[in-house]
């Protein structure tokens, strides 16, 4: 077991968790911030992306742990005073989400991926969401509405 | 697809993490961790402590230092793609470093995680050999051509720690890869770095471990166009098959990634 | 103002896009749940000889470990839906049948230490040989995986429509042609997920998981556990991530850990990992069709001949062989053609067992039927298209009865086609062919036209019966579906219908047809898909499957939303003294229609409902809500020749694509890819839209990178997603969609279903064009590199592509 003291959208948690406990399970069991999603295990399809120091991760690829220290960003601090970050208002006016179960690591990718290129356009939004499964949109969607953000953010 | 018991440390410096690792049972270090967890949530690994050096300072760095380009063994993949100093110098590999997994798994991963597990489809180690780098660790130095040994296996020794590698600066070169679908590993990838010694020629993705492809080397020797290898046989004995590529295809894929390399680094701003 | 046919913008995203959706593993479990791991047979085919649980019990935070053998003595094995031998239980308890098969469940404090303790279960096996070519599962010396039956086979049933023998006799030409449609999944991002808990009290069962339906596996759950249906408490989630027809395939989960439930005296929680969904969830089953055309030489086809071989895996799960008569009465497509045979084949093998996927059956038959087409059109030196167009159904036919039985309803095939070709798209695919072949590479065009079936008639399985079995039987037909509307005393308005979610957006599009009714804004209707069996109105076609929203629960809901509407009129005409006729809902009021200013608001005219009853009309009930039950009277059993309807609605899409090949690499690229729909009246177009790319993609999937592979020993080789591949942003090419509306005459809303058919037409399209850009007949999908290479080695450049 370890002491881990985390900063969790904005929020700092000192948590007692079991070494071999995954960042996703810290999230979503311990603190109960469900919105960060399990969907492969294996590091290929992004439902669990959250953001690290900043940074785009695949939070079921990191122990806990590991991120003792940090800054940590899910999906459930994008928002701020219940009005949605352009990001997400996109998905929603261009209909980019429908189960909803890839949205949260989709989002949080497509955030960090407009921190890094201010207007990407359409091949570089694809190439970007390399690590990103949708299995509901064919992308389309997520791709025009990724765009419509880049101009609105 | 949750990993057994193991306990964590954290060390400050180099010297700390070798001497946790002498006094562990079953240590393992981690530094990106990108392909060492997955395989500890399958339980195909099951150290019994995880050594995390990914916090040693000392180990994240880029540096050019004359004909050479030195890269702390802790440097992300994000980072190697995005300087400004590897693209000034090697942009080829700057653009290996960001054909790696995807934007996610190259915020994480490290180059000297990437070529201690030399897993035989990774991009990193055709970068060290065909740019005849050397490897430091906490002990020594270890040309590229020595370092790989075989499949996940590296001339390094229990307990060694890689802390950077020293890049070759090419006159010029170029990574293709023929990436699998879903994962982004390589089946395979080529990398041609022309230097003023030779052509050296590395193929990953293609056989058990990354290697030197000493006929395609030696025929660009000859001439540098990627017409010369048309009548070049790449063997498929030593290649693997598995669900995506029978051994014939990999040989017929290396050859093709190998030309369009020389197609491309012919025509880059530093030909 | 009408709100059907608006692009309305989901009532469901804002939860979801802000991480407050709630999927089954987000809801929190009473206190005391264990948590549950499963332990696989490592082997396809195998004795069981033994399970020692100890080392494992000796695990600190393990509750138990049960087998095989405990479950066997509470439950009783699933019931098929054909009278074979082939049991199951929701353990296997002597033997193994396929690689993944569930065997033990250990259930400890969390899952971490459940998985310590499951290697520690020590499970002896003597491995059997397996079989795992359908085709060699057909040989009379392969293994036999159930002792019970002669051989692999279920059946084999035969068909006859018309008079095929004489027209084959008679043809100018027969072409025939052999296609095997590949063994896949659509693998939606959450996994099954189970939270069960036995009550002692009353001996019963309370479920959450996120089960799909039909509920016809209601009953099979029930009987396995050995208790009435009332006794089983099913719940499913407000949210689901995903379904595309696997999440059926949890109901044998829900048994285990309802049993795991009972033996441990606790809740119990299981969450299936991506190793586990892979490996053993469920797929769509492989099959091979030899298909034979009958023809004129100026390309008509007389008559047609399917022989069907459909690879089950392991076992036959009720309700299979659902994607093999799925179609049936639809087997020859968009396509005037009187004389059909069928020969319907079950195999079983050593794989995981498959089952309904996204279009099932469709697929299957159309990569068969289309290629066929284009085969036809080969062997005449005919244009495919004018194929196609010289055999599609005239519009005049409509309601058309097809050879097996299907009813038509509505459709403009011909005009379909005609737009979908127009304002240059064909010129243009036609001139970038030439354009590509003159310049020595590799180009081709494929088309595909496909009846997209919407709601299942659920009387379409017993068609796998002889006539005379199911007279015995007792006839099965229909699709009931369900809708309750409730006004609470101000007014508000609340829905709730047979379909679970799946995140299509039917709370949306619900609420578009209720707030239409009632005149109200949509945002002013809540509506709950969360089923409870317990409470809900509910029947064996409930469920989120086969299209069956739009001709089905959508229209449940427009006639419960009816009542309402027709109650409260009468309501506000008496207090408004003008007659029920006068009355008109809008703007959130309740007003006569020859004087507007005489109205109630909405909520005031519900309000006398609750408050009021006395001023309500003679005879009418206190209360507002209402349920209504929609069955269409078109969904009759199968006929004494084995005709069935098999669907209510029958779309038509029309898809045509450009492909170039690299012939280097081997690699397809879709140039232009263009699909034209006729789903009847859309009710929203943007959720349309939305289907229709989702199905695309995952079509194109089929086509070119899903596989399910097994070795020759039968273990699974696609078991996580770098060896299964699934396409990302970079592989989905663009694609122009088109639309016609032909409403369909037997649903009040005039809409028919849409969302699997580009499942169907997608394969198909795409193998066409290869098979035009490589001048080859025998195209094999996913169409991976090293098979177009495979195949460009038998056609050399040098031939000339077709």
């Amino acid at each position: 077991m370890s002491t881990i003291s985390v900063e969790v959208n904005g929020e700092r948690h000192t948590a007692e968790v079991e070494d071999r406990t995954l960042l996703v399970h810290f999230l979503r069991d311990h603190l109960r911030l469900t919105g960060t999603h399990i969907g492969c295990d294996t590091s290929q399809c992004g439902a669990c992306v959250v953001h690290l120091n900043g940074k785009a991760v695949k939070s079921c690829t990191m122990f806990a742990v590991q991120a003792d220290g940090d800054s940590i960003l899910t999906i459930e601090g994008l928002s701020r005073d219940g009005k949605l970050h352009p990001v997400q208002a996109a998905f929603q006016e261009h209909h980019g989400l429908q189960c909803g179960f890839c949205t949260p690591g989709m989002i949080m990718t497509a955030v960090d991926l407009l921190a890094r290129h201010a207007q990407p356009d359409e091949a570089l939004i694809r190439r970007e969401l390399e690590g990103n499964f949708c299995r509901c949109t064919g992308y389309l969607n997520i791709i025009k509405a990724i765009q419509a953000a880049s101009r609105a953010v | 697809m949750y990993p057994a018991s193991f306990r964590y440390l954290r060390p400050a410096t180099l010297g700390e993490a070798g001497q946790l690792f002498n006094s562990a049972s079953d240590a393992r270090y981690v530094a990106g961790g990108q392909s060492l967890i997955p395989a500890m949530k399958q339980r195909l690994a099951s150290p019994s402590e995880l050594i995390d050096i990914s916090r040693i300072p000392a180990l994240s760095f880029i540096r050019r230092d004359g004909d050479l380009l030195a890269i702390g063994a802790g440097t992300r993949h994000a980072d190697v793609a995005a300087s400004a100093e590897v693209e000034g110098a090697i942009p080829a590999l700057a653009t290996l470093a960001g054909l790696i997994g995807d934007p996610a798994v190259r915020h994480r991963g490290t180059l000297g995680g990437s070529i201690a597990n030399n897993d035989p489809a990774a991009d990193y180690p055709a970068a060290v050999l065909a740019l005849d780098a050397v490897v430091t660790t906490n002990r020594r130095n270890i040309p590229a051509d020595l370092f790989f040994t075989g499949m996940f296996e590296t001339a390094l020794e229990p307990g060694e720690i890689v802390t950077q590698v020293a890049f070759r600066l090419p006159r010029r070169a170029a990574y293709m890869k023929f990436p699998n679908p879903a994962s982004r590993y390589a089946m395979p990838g080529v990398f041609v770095a022309e230097h003023a010694h030779g052509i050296r020629v590395a193929v990953t993705g293609a056989a058990s471990c990354v290697y030197r492809a000493s006929e395609l080397e030696s025929a660009l020797a000859e001439r540098l166009m990627p017409e010369t290898l048309d009548t070049v046989t790449v063997a498929a004995e030593e290649f693997t098959s598995d669900l995506f590529a029978s051994a014939e295809y990999r040989a017929h894929l290396v050859k093709v990634m190998a030309q369009r390399a020389v197609t491309s680094m012919l025509s880059s701003r530093h030909g | 103002m009408t709100l059907l046919g608006r692009p309305i913008k989901r009532k469901e995203d804002f939860a979801l896009l802000t991480g407050r959706g709630r999927f089954t593993d987000d809801v929190p479990v009473a206190a005391g749940t264990l948590s549950a791991h499963v332990i696989r047979s490592p082997h396809a085919h195998g004795l069981i000889r033994k399970v020692d649980k100890s080392r494992a019990l000796a695990v600190p935070g393990v509750h138990c470990v049960i087998d095989g053998a405990d479950v066997r003595r509470i439950s009783d094995p699933f019931l098929l839906a054909v009278k074979e031998p082939v049991t199951q239980w929701a353990l296997a308890s002597d033997r193994v049948r396929y690689f993944g098969e569930p065997v033990a469940v250990v259930l400890a404090s969390d899952r971490y230490r459940a998985e310590d303790a499951a290697a520690l279960v020590d499970i002896e096996y003597e491995p059997l040989p397996a079989v795992i070519d359908p085709l060699q599962a057909l040989d009379a010396n392969a293994p036999r995986l159930h002792d019970g039956l002669s051989g692999n086979e279920i059946g084999p049933r035969n068909f006859v429509y018309g008079d095929p023998g004489r027209a084959f006799a008679q043809a100018g030409m027969i072409v025939k042609l052999t296609t095997s449609y590949p063994r896949n999944s659509f693998t939606p991002l959450e996994c099954f997920v189970v939270t069960a808990e036995y009550r002692p009290g009353d001996g019963s069962y309370d479920v959450l998981s996120n089960f799909q339906g039909p509920f016809s596996a209601h009953p099979v759950m029930a009987r396995s556990l050995r208790i009435p249906g009332n006794k089983l408490r099913l719940r499913t989630p407000a949210d689901s991530g995903g379904s595309f027809g696997i999440k059926l395939s949890v109901f044998p989960y829900i048994v285990l850990m309802a049993l795991a439930s009972r033996i441990a005296g606790k809740p119990v929680k299981w969450v299936e990992d991506r190793l586990e969904h892979l490996t053993a969830a469920s797929s769509g089953p492989n099959r091979i069709t030899i298909a034979e055309a009958a023809v004129n030489r100026d390309g008509r086809v007389l008559a047609l001949r399917l022989e069907q071989i459909e690879d089950y895996g392991a076992y036959l799960r009720a309700p299979m062989p659902g994607p093999l008569y799925r179609m049936h009465g639809a087997s020859t497509g968009a396509y005037d053609i009187p004389n059909l045979a069928i020969t319907n084949r079950i195999v079983l093998t050593n794989k995981a067992p498959a089952a309904l996927i996204r279009g099932f059956g469709g697929p299957q038959l159309y990569l068969a039927l289309e290629r066929l087409m284009q085969r036809i059109a080969e062997e005449l030196h005919l244009d495919p298209l004018d194929v196609i167009r010289r055999n599609l159904i005239p519009p005049k036919a409509f309601p058309y009865r097809a050879a097996a039985g299907a009813l038509y309803d509505s459709g403009d095939y011909r005009r379909a086609v005609d737009v979908a070709i127009a304002d240059g798209r064909l010129d243009e695919l036609q001139q970038r062919r030439d354009a590509a072949r003159a310049a020595g590479r590799r180009y081709g065009i494929g088309y595909a036209a496909v009846v997209e079936p919407g709601m299942s008639n659920m009387g379409y399985l017993s068609t796998l019966l002889t006539p005379a079995a199911r007279e015995r039987a007792g006839p099965k037909n229909g699709a009931v579906s369900m809708a309750t509307v409730n006004v609470d005393p101000l007014g508000a308005v609340s829905v709730t219908a047979d379909v679970p979610v799946q995140g299509q957006g039917h709370e949306t599009a619900i609420s578009q047809v209720v707030a239409e009714q009632l005149g109200l804004n949509p945002d002013d209707i809540s509506v709950h898909l969360e089923i409870d069996t317990a409470k809900d109105q509910w029947s064996i076609a409930s469920g989120n499957y086969s299209c069956r929203f739009t001709p089905g629960a959508a229209v449940a809901v427009h006639l419960a939303a009816r009542r309402v509407r027709d109650k409260l009129a009468r309501i506000a005409a008496k207090q408004l003294n003008v007659l029920a006729d006068d009355i008109e809902f809008a703007d959130g009021e309740v007003r006569s229609r020859s004087n507007p200013d005489n109205a109630l608001s909405f909520g005031r005219a519900a309000g006398t409902a609750h408050w009021s009853p006395g001023m309500l009309p003679d005879g009418m009930d206190a209360g507002l809500r209402e349920t209504a039950v929609w069955n269409p009277p078109e969904l009759e059993p199968p006929d004494d020749s084995d005709r069935i309807n098999t669907s209510l609605t029958y779309g038509f899409i029309f898809d045509m694509c450009g492909v170039e090949i690299d012939p280097v690499i081997g690699a397809v690229h879709v140039d232009r890819y263009y699909s034209m729909h006729d789903a009847g009246k859309l009710l929203n177009p943007m959720l349309a839209e939305g289907q229709i790319r989702g199905a695309f993609a995952q079509g194109l999937a089929a086509a070119l990178y899903e596989e399910f592979i097994y070795d020759q020993n039968g273990i699974f080789q696609s078991a996580n997603f770098a060896d299964y591949l699934v396409p990302t942003a970079c592989e989905i090419p663009p694609m122009t969609t088109m639309h016609m509306e032909t409403p369909s005459p037997f649903t009040p809303l005039g809409a028919k279903g849409l969302a699997e058919g580009n499942c169907m037409s997608v394969p198909a399209c795409i193998a066409n064009a290869i098979a035009d850009a490589l001048g080859s007949e025998d195209i094999r999908l996913p169409a991976t590199p090293p098979r177009i290479l495979e195949s460009i080695s038998r056609n050399p450049p040098g031939k000339e592509p077709g």
